[in-house]
């Protein structure tokens, strides 16, 4: 690409490797423009669709206000007579001494120092990589690249063992970091850099007798805000759910993240033994959970699709 | 995946330059400063670990004799368990069957919304991806309720209509319940990467085609999907990797349906309970590093498949 000014590229022929950076959002799009004749039998077809992907979220909803006696007796997919929400969350919060309440800090904890360190430096990384020439960048990234492909969960034996030794085994920073190593971030951050910032804007501040460090701080970073919060928002997803490293490095319960927890509590409910009050707690502990990232993802809607977009585009 | 660096700083010095310039070297310095705390953490949590791996899979540990070297007898030995080789035909079962499904779907949606045919089409974009945010966990521990025979609601509505709704967490069916599951949270999310992919088509090939006089159809299959081509790799090679991989939905399934998914009912629940039921880590670690073997091979082979049929083209 050898365009300079985004309109100029929005114009760029039949380049199919176009990053989308947001500024392009402007962009006048021809087909979509023609308004196309709208059909009411696809949206029809579409809304059934949509069922699949909500009911059992519904379910989940109304499930939890919904007492023990109630989840057996009344009809799933509708309320039952009297609400026991209220009942609910205070089982939630008060089984176990509020273990709950401490899941979720944990979780809150893991989730946003790893999102923010590792957009950090995946921020970092990728700006070096798209915008300087240095010896051994290119195999150090292809050297990136390529662990994408490692599955994480054959390393999470061997990392369990190593913190082992190391004393790190069930402590928050045997969660939190591995969950920094984002190869696919330091991929996305290359590419929307590479088209973010400018190059004669580092001319620039280079003639005006700014330092490499100040221009990456001071002028590159703000230009990188939008990718980088791409990165932080799907860390943030997939520390927030994952559950097979903390599973295997942490042991004691208060050190537990809320997948960790409330598959244990489920595991004591199916175990019988006169656990049955658990479900209503689980249920609605679950419900609970999905909460703060439904919201994030509604928040940050612009975000994770532009940088969704500069990832696949370029893959 | 393209490596492509044209877009890197403008100014190239001049290659006779043996030393590079006080310039050039403050340059490569601020390069390998930005860049040396992702390196050492990425040397530390995932390089270390997996050479780690490798070495650990060459050792039998034993209560008499202690640790010794074996080679690769780990290996020989995995590659003749009906365990790890049961589990690993399971999730190709599933790569075969879920995985076209959920992309295919996951396409089908992307390119329904991006012809802009549909009325409310955020609400059905955002309602289709919502799932993904839902953790794997909840997910699952959902799932087993609403197909479990106490209060799902399949259960109940066939109760109603005077029969019995298929038994779920059955072993006849419990595989393709694990499907649906993962189908469920991850359409949205590679339909999202299709739809971003497909957003930034330039328009320009969408004009040729109208003048063509292609209707909405032939301009989908012959111009849109093919443009998209590398979107589509890529939700593939993430979903290779996410299926062998398979641990969370089984595990919390397990607890409904103990006697239907045993200790290796995918090669990763397997490895799992190697090290730290058995305390076979030495195994264990075989049995890692050969699914991460399998995992690379056929993500390799997909992605060498993709481009011979480009190159065909």
């Amino acid at each position: 690409m050898t365009t300079t000014t985004p309109d100029v590229r929005a114009a760029a022929g039949p380049d199919p490797v176009v990053p989308a950076v947001p500024r392009r959002r402007g962009r006048a799009r021809t087909h979509s423009s023609d308004q196309p004749r709208r059909s009411r039998l696809l949206t029809v077809v579409m809304l059934l669709v949509l069922l699949y992907f909500l009911l059992p979220l519904f379910w989940l909803f109304v499930a939890s206000t919904k007492s023990n006696a109630d989840l057996f007796s009344t009809f799933g997919l509708w309320f039952a007579d009297s609400s026991s929400l209220w009942a609910n969350i205070t089982t939630v919060f008060t089984t176990q001494d509020g273990i709950y309440l401490v899941w979720l800090r944990n979780t809150v904890v893991y989730a946003l120092s790893s999102a923010i360190g590792a957009a950090l430096l995946a921020t970092m990384a990728g700006y070096a990589f798209a915008k300087y020439r240095f010896p051994g960048g290119n195999a150090i990234f292809g050297g990136i690249l390529g662990s994408i492909m490692v599955p994480t969960t054959a390393l999470a034996i061997p990392t369990y063992l190593l913190f082992a030794k190391a004393g790190l085994v069930n402590t928050p920073w045997a969660v939190i970091l591995p969950s920094l190593v984002s190869p696919f971030g330091v991929y996305l951050m290359r590419v929307y850099a590479a088209d973010a910032v400018d190059d004669t804007l580092i001319e620039a501040a280079r003639v005006d007798g700014a330092g490499e460090l100040r221009i990456f701080f001071q002028v590159a970073m703000r230009l990188l805000v939008p990718g980088m919060v791409t990165v932080l928002l799907f860390t943030l997803v997939a520390t927030w759910n994952n559950y097979f490293l903390p599973l295997i490095v942490l042991n004691s319960t208060d050190l537990f993240p809320l997948t960790v927890g409330l598959a244990q509590w489920q595991a004591t409910a199916a175990g019988g033994s006169g656990s049955r009050p658990l479900f209503s707690a689980i249920i609605t502990g679950s419900a609970i959970s999905i909460i703060p990232l439904v919201i994030a993802f509604l928040f940050l809607q612009r975000y994770w699709q532009s940088g969704l977009a500069t990832g696949s585009v370029k893959g | 995946m393209t490596t492509d660096v044209s877009t890197s700083r403008a100014p190239t010095p001049a290659r006779p330059h043996r030393r590079p310039s006080p310039m050039r070297r403050k340059e490569n310095a601020t390069a390998y400063l930005l860049i040396s705390p992702f390196v050492v953490i990425f040397l530390l949590f995932l390089i270390v670990p997996l050479v780690y791996a490798g070495y650990l899979s060459m050792f039998r540990e034993q209560l008499v004799g202690g640790t010794t070297f074996i080679g690769l007898d780990n290996y020989v030995r995995a590659l003749q368990d009906s365990s790890f080789l049961s589990g690993v035909g399971r999730m190709t079962i599933v790569l075969v069957i879920q995985v076209p499904i959920m992309l295919g779907l996951a396409l089908l949606f992307a390119l329904l919304l991006d012809a802009g045919v549909l009325y409310l089409q955020r609400f059905i974009r955002l309602g289709i991806f919502i799932p993904y945010a839902v953790p794997g966990v909840i997910a699952a521990l959902m799932w087993g309720y609403l197909y479990g025979p106490d209060f799902g609601p399949t259960a109940q509505i066939a109760d109603r209509l005077g029969t019995t709704a298929p038994q779920f967490l059955s072993s006849d069916w419990m595989l393709f319940s694990i499907m649906n599951i993962v189908t469920w949270e991850f359409v949205g999310y590679n339909m999202i990467i299709m739809y971003a992919a497909l957003r930034a088509v330039p328009a320009e090939l969408y004009d040729a085609a109208s003048v063509d006089g292609a209707g909405p159809v032939r301009t989908a299959w012959s111009i849109k999907i093919p443009a998209i081509r590398a979107a589509i790799l890529l939700t593939l090679i993430f979903s290779v990797i996410g299926t062998f991989q398979l641990f969370t939905e089984p595990n919390l399934l397990a607890n409904l349906a103990p006697n239907v998914i045993g200790v290796d009912y995918t090669p990763n629940l397997y490895a799992y309970n190697l090290s730290f039921i058995n305390r076979d880590l030495n195994y264990a670690a075989a049995i890692a590093f050969l699914l991460g073997i399998v995992i690379m091979t056929v993500s390799y082979v997909v992605q060498l498949s993709a481009q011979r049929k480009e190159r065909a083209r």
